[in-house]
């Protein structure tokens, strides 16, 4: 199981800003190791962020994202004390979940 | 949405509804099911990268908007882009990196009440155009950047 996500939740006016850094290799299957062989591609495919069961955001990802990856985004409405859930799925079938309550 | 359907399915053949969904390339809103276009990501020009989207000829629009985006970045392992999109009902934002081994980096599905508006870091393997592609009621618009990488500062 991979390292938890850190995720930052804050309200701003009606909207709430949310800010998350993952912990993830991200290896694009490009690079090749000190013998030579291709180090095989091992990266995030897919993210849902969500807030009260709906879906605030669906992100399909290539090998193109950073290491750790970070992503902010905003959405209408939430309040303080709401959570957000952020999942991700990598290709490998590993999965995480983490939950944050907006501030 | 219906048109890609429809589209999709006559480019489809005897696949399964999610294959489909996923061929179309976005998420229908809402859906938990797990699908990543492999079709998309595998593609190395724009015009590919949006037919395998679902999509058709792109306009070139200034209301898509880049921020927090360097035009020169020091490191291509981490390029801070950050998009916000002015165009009205946008459903989805797609971040293309020209000469990246493969085009497509990120796709991100915005669902009504999210502003359309988002920043991530990605990876550039040399100075290159990077496509802000947005979907927008169905139709497609483009918006591009240049941005140098130096890769430590070695000049580029």
């Amino acid at each position: 199981m991979a390292d938890p996500m850190k995720i930052r939740a804050n309200a701003v006016g009606d909207s709430t800003e949310v800010k998350v850094l993952m912990s993830h290799e991200m290896e694009t299957g490009q690079r090749k190791d000190a013998q030579g062989k291709v180090i095989p591609a091992w990266f995030i495919q897919n993210v849902h962020v969500t807030h009260n069961d709906k879906v605030v955001l669906a992100a399909q990802w290539g090998t193109a994202v950073s290491k750790n990856p970070f992503m902010s985004f905003k959405f209408k409405g939430g309040a303080k004390g709401d959570k957000v859930k952020i999942t991700w799925v990598d290709n490998h079938n590993d999965t995480r979940t983490d939950e944050a309550t907006i501030a | 949405m219906d048109h890609d359907r429809r589209e999709a399915l006559r480019r489809g053949g005897a696949v399964s509804l999610l294959t489909l969904v996923a061929a179309a390339g976005w998420l229908p809103r809402g859906a938990a099911a797990e699908t990543w276009n492999k079709d998309a990501f595998a593609t190395h020009s724009l015009d590919e990268t949006i037919k395998a989207l679902g999509g058709g000829a792109p306009v070139p629009s200034q209301d898509i908007v880049f921020f927090s985006t360097p035009d020169i970045a020091e490191n291509g392992a981490v390029v801070p882009i950050g998009i916000t999109s002015n165009v009205p009902k946008t459903e989805a934002v797609a971040i293309l990196v020209e000469k990246n081994p493969n085009m497509l980096a990120a796709v991100f599905d915005v669902p009504a009440g999210t502003e359309p508006s988002l920043s991530t870091r990605i990876k550039m393997a040399q100075t290159s155009h990077v496509y802000a592609l947005v979907k927008a009621d169905g139709k497609y618009y483009v918006n591009s950047k240049e941005i140098k990488v130096t890769l430590g500062g070695c000049g580029g």
